[in-house]
């Protein structure tokens, strides 16, 4: 497992996307959805993106999809590289060359994401009659292979079949046969297990993993699981309000917690230790409103150890080590407050 | 019944419901439930999607008639069919919160009006009597007085289970079913919510069903557990026993498909993914209902159908013949 992601002047990897910011146009005004959002991710790495509702993690790789519709969406700054060439807002996106064969996406309703007039076997098929220049047969039998591949029963029949004679778990199998029908190298699921049953998730967390160590492609994993999260991930990138605020190794994210909002996501959940927590403790209050984001830190309203500085300045990624960046002034050489329960490098730098 | 823990509250006996869909097809939502709940205990109640939960708390309440079988709520039999005066009388006890805060809410109706509608429904309580009630409940739940004469489009999805809940509580209820409270919220708002019910819980004396998928939300919040599987009950007991210890073949599946938020556990954990999906619960078959998803099944098993029997000096009932 590579550690180094996001250091400055690290080599090309497949997917690179630097300082994204996304706004969306309403009557209420601009919402500052995706506000200086880096990345990037490699061949036969899972890279969790994980927050709650509303912090701009489906936006993040909807824009870099280009699936955000533009107006009212506009992507106000950044680039997104995949393998060095530019595909933000650029033709290339927009187009067939790259979306749908290069990256796959599978969405979190996969009751509403498929075509309910079209037989699922001709929806597989599609992709490859666009990308890969299959006729009609070649492609309808290469359908069958893929919901073979991806574990779906009597597949020849079920080919033949409509959306609404499926189940949600096979719906999203199917999704996903769509997805990986022309070999990309990445995969980007929204929200894959959401609308599932753990039993279901949990095949369906199985065969992503299966299909990643035959076909070495990355995964972009957007959740707000943290067990789905420990389940996938290599490396997770928590958001908040628009930002990620700590981006590290799985490992890093559940046992060296060190940003204040990752250990809250933490504790509000119940663990299944008896002896460890007794009570859950929630983040009071609720996340900030993206019309008039806080010109500091967007956490400093909830959080138990905010300083002025907090409000008043933006902070910047701290490195703990390589490839563990907090962004949190409590990381500050000179910060008075040092919590017992985030962890802190010794030598911290700016 | 085994041990309980205070006087039974809530009896059902051998509880059933099915829904007619035509051409002599019966879809087997619940079948034949005996469960007890005694008082001030939380009774989780989990399970796959399609396997009667809802239905069942739905039952109890009478919001949906009975099939057949019966519900004694402190030794009084409830009708088979609710008539508007029997829901006048039960509703002050036994009350509901709902699963999907954006749906249950009439988004035409203020939240005073949603909050004071059981009390103004209730006869013998001023206008100015209701108003301040719900003001105290609308603080009690962490909402403002002023919220009012709001409408539930301003409110978020935490604070709307909020109206929810105290909608639910105003009419101080014995005996609360809580559908799924939580599943619709955010993680951080989720543990605000589940706090402000054991609080209210504890202060109310309130016994509750508490309907979830979540296993380890259910694990945290119950004193015991009940596992349904297409309608009817496989396993029951204390919370933590159930999920650290499952004896029923499918409870030891579905506590293995919980994913911890714990990384190294998880690299650890052999992968116990069930084969198949939950079947269709139309004129369901004689023998095991889990017969043939069970990777342990033997023959008699697709025969004879387990009955829930306590286990040998525990107060744990399993519906498994390998177990009896």
């Amino acid at each position: 497992m590579s550690r180094n992601i996001n250091q400055p002047n690290s080599s090309p990897k497949l997917l690179n996307v630097n300082k994204l910011a996304v706004e969306f146009d309403t009557y209420g005004g601009v919402v500052h959805a995706v506000r200086d959002v880096s990345f990037s991710v490699d061949s036969g790495e899972t890279l969790a993106i994980v927050g709650e509702s509303g912090c701009g993690k489906s936006v993040t790789v909807q824009s870099i999809m280009g699936l955000i519709p533009m107006p009212p969406g506009r992507i106000t700054s950044g680039s997104a590289l995949l393998r060095g060439h530019e595909i933000l807002g650029t033709a290339m996106i927009q187009g067939r060359d790259i979306r749908g064969s290069e990256i796959g996406m599978i969405f979190q309703d996969p009751m509403t994401s498929l075509n309910p007039t079209m037989s699922i076997g001709d929806q597989i098929a599609e992709p490859l009659q666009v990308h890969k220049g299959y006729d009609y047969r070649k492609a309808y039998s290469e359908a069958i292979k893929l919901l073979e591949l991806t574990k779906i029963p009597e597949s020849t029949k079920r080919a033949k079949q409509y959306p609404f004679e499926f189940s949600g778990g096979m719906l999203q199998r199917a999704m996903i046969a769509m997805a990986i029908s022309c070999k990309p190298s990445i995969l980007i699921a929204d929200e894959p297990t959401t609308a599932l049953d753990v039993t279901i998730q949990a095949q369906i967390l199985d065969l992503l993993q299966e299909l990643q160590r035959e076909t070495g492609m990355a995964i972009v994993l957007i959740t707000h699981d943290l067990g789905v999260v420990a389940r996938l991930a290599n490396e997770v990138a928590v958001m908040y309000a628009g930002k990620i605020v700590e981006h590290g190794s799985v490992e890093d994210i559940f046992y060296r917690s060190a940003h204040p909002y990752t250990l809250g996501l933490r504790e509000a959940m119940p663990t299944n230790d008896p002896d460890k927590q007794s009570v859950l403790s929630p983040i009071p209050g609720s996340p900030p409103d993206l019309f008039s984001p806080p010109v500091g830190c967007g956490y400093c309203a909830r959080c138990p150890w905010s300083m002025s500085v907090c409000e008043n300045k933006n902070p910047e990624g701290f490195y703990l080590n390589e490839g563990h960046y907090s962004k949190c002034w409590m990381h500050h050489q000179q910060s008075p407050v040092k919590p017992t329960e985030l962890y802190f490098e010794q030598q911290t730098h700016g | 019944m085994g041990k309980l823990v205070g006087e039974p509250i809530l009896e059902m006996g051998n509880l059933t419901r099915y829904f007619d869909i035509g051409r002599k097809q019966f879809v087997h939502a619940v079948d034949g439930i005996n469960l007890t709940v005694s008082e001030k205990e939380i009774l989780g109640l989990v399970g796959e999607s399609g396997s009667g939960k809802s239905t069942l708390g739905k039952v109890v309440l009478g919001l949906e008639p009975k099939t057949s079988g019966w519900v004694k709520y402190r030794g009084e039999l409830l009708p088979q069919k609710y008539k508007a005066r029997d829901f006048q009388k039960w509703s002050a006890k036994m009350q509901m919160i709902f699963q999907d805060p954006y749906s249950s809410l009439n988004p035409r109706m203020t939240v005073g009006e949603i909050v004071g509608e059981g009390l103004r429904l209730r006869s013998g309580t001023t206008k100015s009597q209701i108003k301040d009630k719900v003001a105290d409940w609308l603080l009690k739940v962490g909402l403002q007085t002023d919220h009012m004469s709001r409408y539930p489009h301003e409110f978020s999805g935490g604070q709307r289970q909020r109206i929810g809940i105290a909608r639910a509580l105003i009419l101080e209820p014995e005996f609360v079913v809580c559908d799924e409270p939580i599943s619709a919220l955010d993680v951080s708002v989720q543990a605000q919510v589940i706090n402000l019910m054991g609080d209210l819980k504890e202060k109310l004396g309130l016994t509750l069903i508490f309907i979830a998928h979540d296993l380890s939300m259910v694990r945290y919040v119950s004193d015991r557990m009940a596992v349904m599987y297409l309608g009817s009950i496989v396993e029951v007991g204390k919370a933590d026993e159930v999920y650290f210890d499952p004896k029923h073949p499918y409870t030891e599946i579905l506590v293995g498909s919980n994913p911890e938020p714990d990384p190294n556990l998880e690299r650890q954990r052999a992968s116990t993914t069930i084969k198949g999906e939950i079947p269709s619960p139309v004129n369901v078959p004689a023998g095991c209902r889990f017969a043939n998803r069970c990777p342990k099944v033997e023959e008699n098993c697709r025969r004879v159908t387990p009955k829930l029997i306590p286990l040998k000096d525990s107060d744990r009932q399993v519906a498994c013949h390998l177990l009896n």
